[in-house]
């Protein structure tokens, strides 16, 4: 569903994104994992086409994708750290961008109700905590019921609660044939959810394998301690 | 592109600066209808008014605008819209929102008091300030990700036009007198959005003793009504050229 063939990101002279080759399929849940700063948000945010790469080629559904637009309309995405006009209600949010996209028939809202926003909906964006801009965002990527979902450390700041219930509504997206991608840096919260791990340092994919794949070879029963100890074996033939 | 400009209008109305400009706009022109007896001479002082006051507040209202709606230019972006789309509507909201307070402000009382000619040429001449300022203040939110560093270059941008760029040509004048630098100077003039609504009012207002050198040379070359046209198409080029760039610039920016 998604193919990153040869991509190169610069920012000034620091490589943000070098040399990225990567294919997901559908119906699959990804887990995109690395140190701080190793190019995550830089790979998804040029998926999303809000970066532009200097180098390399993006196929979303088959169809090149940088500089275009169209391919939007199959992503979700949430951010990592929400960002949206402060003057604005919860509510006409949501009806902005409802607008926006006009061509859409259907809409998912049942975030709405079990992350408990509907209560509050005419609450102004800026007067918003971190975790309810998170539930926002979490809202807004789920409307348009689409084909691929990028999630941006989704459960950061939010509480045991709605976090387990995000995780839930992600766990049927994957069943449904959808493909989602996560960014963590807390590999044990995703535990259940992953079916593939991409493990990104200094702006290169180190690691990409299927999860049953990762814990035959270690013999590990844990994703975070079978990455850990791949990576250490890696080092070692190094 | 609809969509968008609708929601930047809505945005904007609701701002205070925006009601701010509308009043003192209005303040001002009503003030000076009412104290000056000829109203040619009331005429005269808002011409000041829209090569001073307008740009000053067109350019640093729409620089800060674009800065602080990063946020909301993010959200566009990851939607399904061209980026070029997205710019568009932020150009022709900003504008349409500050065309409007123009139009309430100084229109109006314009209208009322002044003689249709003149009450046109200046609010043609204003609502072009509007738009030429728009699109500067967005190539310059355009360049810099500083909002600090962007809004001191809007307010050197504004003071270059309405005050640096005279004394240039003055000094230029001065230096080269001995020379036949006339078809020079008209040239120049070209590259100051101030001047060139100067000399399109001070054409119409058929007052020499205000006009200025470049104004007699710009008059004396091209005659009244070519000159106007002259002068109104060089404007056209100050609101297109520089959201020609901006855009350009902000297709390939990393948000």
């Amino acid at each position: 569903m998604i193919e990153v063939v040869n991509l190169h990101k610069k920012f000034g002279k620091f490589s943000a994104l070098s040399n990225i080759h990567l294919v997901l399929e559908a119906g699959h849940c990804i887990a995109l994992v690395g140190p701080n700063g190793c190019g995550k948000t830089t790979l998804i945010k040029c998926l999303l086409g809000l970066v532009v790469p200097q180098q390399g080629q993006i196929l979303i559904r088959g169809q090149a994708s940088i500089h275009q637009h169209s391919h939007r309309a199959y992503l979700g995405y949430m951010p990592q750290i929400g960002r949206y006009p402060g003057n604005l209600s919860i509510a006409q949010l949501i009806e902005m961008v409802r607008n926006l996209r006009p061509q859409q028939a259907h809409y998912d809202e049942e975030l709405i109700d079990s992350l408990g926003i509907s209560s509050i909906l005419s609450k102004k964006m800026s007067s918003l905590s971190g975790g309810t801009i998170q539930k926002v965002s979490a809202i807004l990527a789920f409307l348009f019921d689409p084909d691929i979902l990028i999630l941006d450390e989704p459960t950061a700041g939010l509480d045991p609660l709605s976090s387990e219930i995000l995780k839930q509504k992600i766990e049927k997206a994957v069943k449904q044939g959808k493909l989602v991608l996560i960014t963590s840096h807390i590999l044990s919260e995703l535990d259940e959810l992953v079916t593939e791990v991409v493990f990104m340092q200094e702006g290169q994919i180190v690691l990409h394998r299927p999860v049953h794949q990762l814990i035959k070879e270690t013999g590990e029963t844990k994703l975070s301690k079978a990455i850990l100890s791949i990576l250490q074996s890696k080092e070692h033939h190094e | 592109m609809n969509r968008i400009l609708k929601y930047v209008m809505l945005d904007i109305v609701k701002s205070k600066l925006v009601i701010g400009y509308t009043l003192i706009l209005a303040l001002l022109s009503w003030s000076l209808f009412s104290l000056e007896d000829n109203s040619a001479k009331a005429v005269l002082s808002l011409t000041n008014v829209v090569l001073l006051v307008v740009p000053l507040v067109t350019v640093i209202f729409s620089t800060i605008y674009m800065y602080n709606a990063a946020e909301f230019i993010e959200l566009l972006a990851s939607q399904p819209l061209k980026r070029v789309s997205i710019w568009t509507g932020f150009f022709l909201g900003l504008s349409a929102a500050l065309v409007t307070a123009l139009i309430l402000g100084l229109g109006l009382p314009l209208l009322l008091y002044a003689d249709f000619a003149m009450a046109a040429v200046l609010l043609t001449t204003g609502i072009m300030m509007s738009l030429i300022f728009v699109s500067l203040g967005l190539w310059v939110s355009s360049m810099t990700r500083d909002k600090a560093r962007g809004i001191s270059t809007a307010i050197f941008v504004w003071l270059f036009f309405a005050v640096l760029f005279d004394g240039l040509m003055l000094l230029l004048l001065f230096q080269f007198s001995d020379y036949p630098i006339e078809k020079t100077m008209i040239g120049l003039t070209a590259f100051s959005p101030v001047d060139l609504c100067r000399i399109l009012i001070l054409l119409q207002l058929d007052v020499s003793a205000l006009m200025g050198f470049t104004g007699a040379l710009f008059r004396d070359f091209f005659g009244s009504t070519k000159g106007e046209w002259v002068a109104f198409g060089l404007l056209t080029l100050w609101v297109v050229i520089p959201f020609y760039f901006s855009t350009k610039k902000f297709r390939l920016k990393d948000l």
